[in-house]
């Protein structure tokens, strides 16, 4: 039990995907314009992450490691991760449209996001099992939920500041991004 | 020839994937720690750039248009698989240091967004110049990102001692905020030179046109913000 609580809170705040493993950079910086596009990037984040490491796990646990075909990984996961955002999307459409509407285009946005191939080559890495695999999965995402709605809000601060010429756009994001890497080092401490 | 060396100066110079067009992020970031894995991590996109680059444009008349991006990232994929095993068997040590940003060479931008922007509208031949411009540049400015952290980080360049043995170095450079700050500096000083960067398809779309896997979600997110 102990263990499974340090794997979430590890892959959450400790090794936080975005601001330690610079993954899913692009839509960090991006979406993070909006408040609400960012929770509701999140949200999806959440969902696909979590079900994406549930299915590579069990992809590579009970075919591709007994059949010696490990190498492929990479070939694997990409593709089913991009088949599996494409039948969650279409699953959510017929589904829940609620859901859908509030998710959905963001859906498309995550097959590109390399978040979830790095969560899913990090499980197989780490040779989590199952259930690691998905808690490692759902904390990683909602570690990207916390940096990029903590991210939003920083932006709409600065949005009414006075920014020297040189800096304004990205580089006074990636500098806001650094802050916030060098407050989340200090999770770096927590031990159970 | 002259069509041929404009391919190079336009990715090493005009067209710099990583600092005029700021693709590529998410590895620039993560493995500019050193300058040695900045070339390590350059020439090892480079290699599978060069081969997707010919590979799609070999196959450009044969992909149907429709199912195109899926067979680029098999191909791509392909690919990196052949250069992650090649580095593991004969580069053990760098292959220790990138870890999983060598299978990760899968999603940058950079190869899919040449093989949409270029590749799959032009000859073999300018194609694998193209991915060499490319490669070239973005080897380039990952090498020139490692070095600055390392020197402010580590005192060292390519691991040779350059602050003088007094002089303590910055630690945070080679820790992830380091990353942040560098690549946020070096933005900066182009601007205040006047360079134009494509910093604003960075950060307020997310997305930029010439990543081919972001296009049609750009104008879907687009679409979706303006409702």
């Amino acid at each position: 039990m102990k263990s499974l609580i340090l794997i979430i809170v590890s892959s959450a705040l400790i090794n936080n995907v975005v601001l330690n493993q610079f993954l899913g950079i692009c839509s960090f910086l991006g979406v993070s314009k909006q408040m609400k596009a960012s929770a509701s990037l999140g949200g999806a984040v959440i969902f696909v992450i979590t079900i994406a490491s549930a299915v590579a796990s069990l992809l590579y646990n009970f075919v591709l490691a007994p059949l010696g075909m490990d190498f492929m990984k990479t070939i694997v996961f990409i593709l089913v991760i991009a088949a599996l955002v494409q039948i969650v999307e279409m699953f959510l459409k017929k589904k829940s449209p609620g859901v859908y509407k509030a998710l959905g285009i963001y859906l498309p946005l995550i097959t590109t996001n390399c978040a979830v191939l790095g969560v899913a080559l990090t499980n197989v890495q780490n040779g989590y099992n199952f259930i690691e695999s998905v808690l490692s999965g759902f904390g990683t995402a909602v570690g990207f939920t916390l940096a990029i709605v903590l991210l939003a809000s920083i932006r709409t601060r600065i949005n009414e500041e006075d920014i020297p010429a040189p800096l304004r756009g990205a580089p006074i994001v990636l500098i806001s991004a650094a802050l916030m890497s060098i407050a989340f080092m200090g999770f770096g401490g927590l031990s159970f | 020839m002259k069509k041929y060396l404009e391919r190079l100066y336009n990715g090493i110079v005009k067209e710099n994937p990583t600092l005029i067009l700021l693709l590529g992020m998410c590895p620039t970031l993560a493995v500019s720690t050193r300058a040695m894995n900045g070339i390590g991590m350059g020439l090892s996109t480079t290699a599978v750039l060069i081969c997707s680059n010919l590979v799609i444009s070999l196959l450009r008349k044969t992909i149907p248009d429709e199912v195109r991006l899926p067979a680029y990232i098999v191909i791509v994929a392909s690919l990196v698989t052949v250069t992650e095993l090649l580095i593991e068997a004969y580069l053990p040590a760098l292959y220790k240091e990138l870890g999983i940003y060598i299978p990760l060479i899968v999603v940058n931008c950079i190869i899919l967004g040449r093989a949409e922007a270029y590749a799959n509208k032009h000859t073999p031949v300018l194609s694998v110049m193209d991915g060499l411009g490319m490669g070239i540049g973005f080897t380039l400015a990952l090498t020139v990102a490692g070095a600055i952290r390392e020197i402010l980080g580590n005192g060292t360049v390519f691991g040779a001692q350059l602050l003088p043995k007094g002089v303590d170095p910055i630690g945070i450079f080679v820790q992830p905020p380091g990353a942040f700050l560098v690549i946020a500096f070096i933005i900066a000083v182009m601007n205040a030179l006047g360079i134009k960067t494509r910093q604003r398809n960075l950060v307020e779309d997310g997305c930029d046109g010439r990543c081919a896997s972001c296009t049609a979600v750009c104008d879907k997110v687009k679409g979706g913000d303006a409702k």
